[in-house]
């Protein structure tokens, strides 16, 4: 059974449908990079599996739980308290790192940890030297976000829900708004995730990134999947125009061969 | 050429009388500040209300009390409770009931301001680690709201601290009610209000330089 499981997923803002039916299955493990041009839905579809968007049609299951919406019988929004839990299990991060600026790099991290997971303070704070340390950031524990670097704020913010212990890493177009510079850092320390086995859906146009460390690459059109594959099936056999087109926007790296 | 002789031993003689009356102002200000800003925290959220039957009430207590004179609402409380039946309290009880309510409406105001500008950045994140609903309001959104709000909360303060003097019109012995007494008993006019003036200043300034540190203190939002 895949980890997780899309199926038919429409969302409409008013009379705009921008998802139109998206089927994706994503297996233990994956990093499964979803590319394609800003209004494709990529982004959207990302804030619906954790309920940061509604949608008004289809399924989405976590390890065959129906997750937002009741299973079976009408169509109806989970409780809040049941959608919190849900979305314990599914880490994520944001263009804009969204950090809680009135607390400390080691404190942002500890919050989930201590009210969610019912840590003691203690093996929170042991748990959150641990990541901090992990994304290299061991000497920055008692910086304000305001202290720290955009590369810093967004490898807290990585800390912050990896700490978590999701089944699952959402990571939202989460170098654009990084000076290139600091990019790399960033895209370090997802590598090294990828690596330990977290399973990933990441939104991004750091093709690289995704020719690298992607196992899967989806290109999103019109609210669709329009292909999906290996990074070399999608980035170099492109079956349509219009990813053809996309691809050529990265000067040429990309394309078929 | 001005024909007045300043005798200041008279204020000297009646010093513990003034530092008295001006930490009774003082205190009425502070308790009406707490009580206000939880009431006005309450208001803020029912004007925030998706249900016209919970910020409609809301939004017209806060306009009643923002377009009436405070010496109005005073005079109200104080005479028209007991003619309601409401006898037990006194002037100063009556009287932090009155700027309570009043320093309330105008809490509502700054903290309805800086729920609406609080990013929605920030509850997403908690949203996104899990935490339900109040625990995001209480870990997140409350304490980044005070931090942005705080420059606001810190003018109320100042304010109430002024309205205080309004207490003298129903004879509760703070500054102005004290300056007047002594003014009465003394007929040094010029002594007693320059006196009662220079303290309000002093203290009302202390207030502004001492929340300014504060304020430093906790501006992490930027």
């Amino acid at each position: 059974m895949a980890l997780l499981s899309a199926r038919d997923i429409h969302k409409k803002y008013d009379d705009t449908e921008v998802l139109k039916g998206i089927d994706l299955d994503i297996e233990q493990s994956e990093v499964v990079a979803l590319i394609g041009a800003s209004g494709s839905g990529k982004t959207t579809f990302l804030r619906c599996i954790n309920l940061l968007e509604e949608y008004h049609q289809g399924r989405i299951e976590l390890e065959g739980e129906s997750i937002g919406y009741t299973a079976s019988g009408r169509r109806r929004k989970l409780g809040e308290r049941q959608i919190s839990a849900q979305r314990a299990k599914i880490g994520m991060v944001f263009q804009s790192f969204n950090l809680f600026p009135h607390m400390t790099a080691e404190a942002n991290v500890m919050l989930g940890l201590t009210k969610v997971r019912g840590m003691s303070n203690a093996e929170a704070a042991d748990r959150a030297r641990h990541w901090l340390d992990r994304v290299g950031l061991a000497d920055r524990r008692r910086h304000y976000p305001y202290q720290l670097s955009g590369g810093q704020q967004q490898r807290v913010a990585i800390a912050r829900a990896v700490a978590m212990e999701p089944r699952l890493m959402l990571f939202d177009e989460v170098t654009s708004a990084l000076d290139p510079e600091l990019v790399a850092e960033v895209l370090a320390v997802m590598q090294d995730l990828a690596r330990s086995g977290m399973t990933m859906v990441v939104v991004s146009h750091e093709m690289l990134f995704v020719r690298d460390v992607a196992t899967r690459v989806v290109f999103m059109d019109g609210g669709l999947v329009a292909q999906s594959g290996t990074p070399d099936e999608v980035l170099h056999n492109p079956q349509t125009e219009r990813l053809r087109s996309f691809l050529g926007r990265f000067h040429g790296i990309f394309g078929p061969v | 050429m001005i024909a007045y002789n300043f005798n200041w031993a008279v204020i000297w003689r009646n010093w513990d009388a003034f530092l008295g009356a001006l930490a009774l102002g003082l205190g009425l200000a502070v308790v009406s500040l707490v009580i206000g800003t939880i009431i006005g925290l309450f208001l803020a959220y029912a004007r925030l209300s998706p249900s016209p039957w919970i910020s409609r009430p809301a939004w017209a207590y806060v306009e009643f009390i923002r377009n009436t004179p405070l010496l109005l609402l005073i005079f109200f409380v104080y005479f028209g409770l007991p003619e309601i039946g409401i006898y037990n309290l006194d002037k100063i009880q009556s009287f932090i009931l009155t700027l309570s309510g009043y320093a309330a409406a105008y809490m509502c105001e700054v903290f309805r301001a800086g729920l609406a500008s609080m990013p929605r950045a920030y509850g997403e994140a908690a949203k996104a680690i899990g935490l339900r609903p109040w625990q995001r309001q209480r870990h997140v959104v409350l304490p980044v709201m005070f931090r942005i709000t705080l420059p606001a909360v810190s003018n109320n303060l100042i304010s109430l601290f002024k309205d205080t003097s309004l207490a003298a019109a129903i004879a509760v012995p703070e500054l102005t009610f004290t300056a007047r007494q002594i003014n009465a008993n003394t007929y040094r006019v010029i002594e007693c209000w320059l006196t009662a003036s220079a303290l309000y200043l002093v203290t009302a300034y202390a207030i502004a330089i001492a929340l300014r540190q504060v304020e430093k203190r906790y501006a992490v939002v930027r």
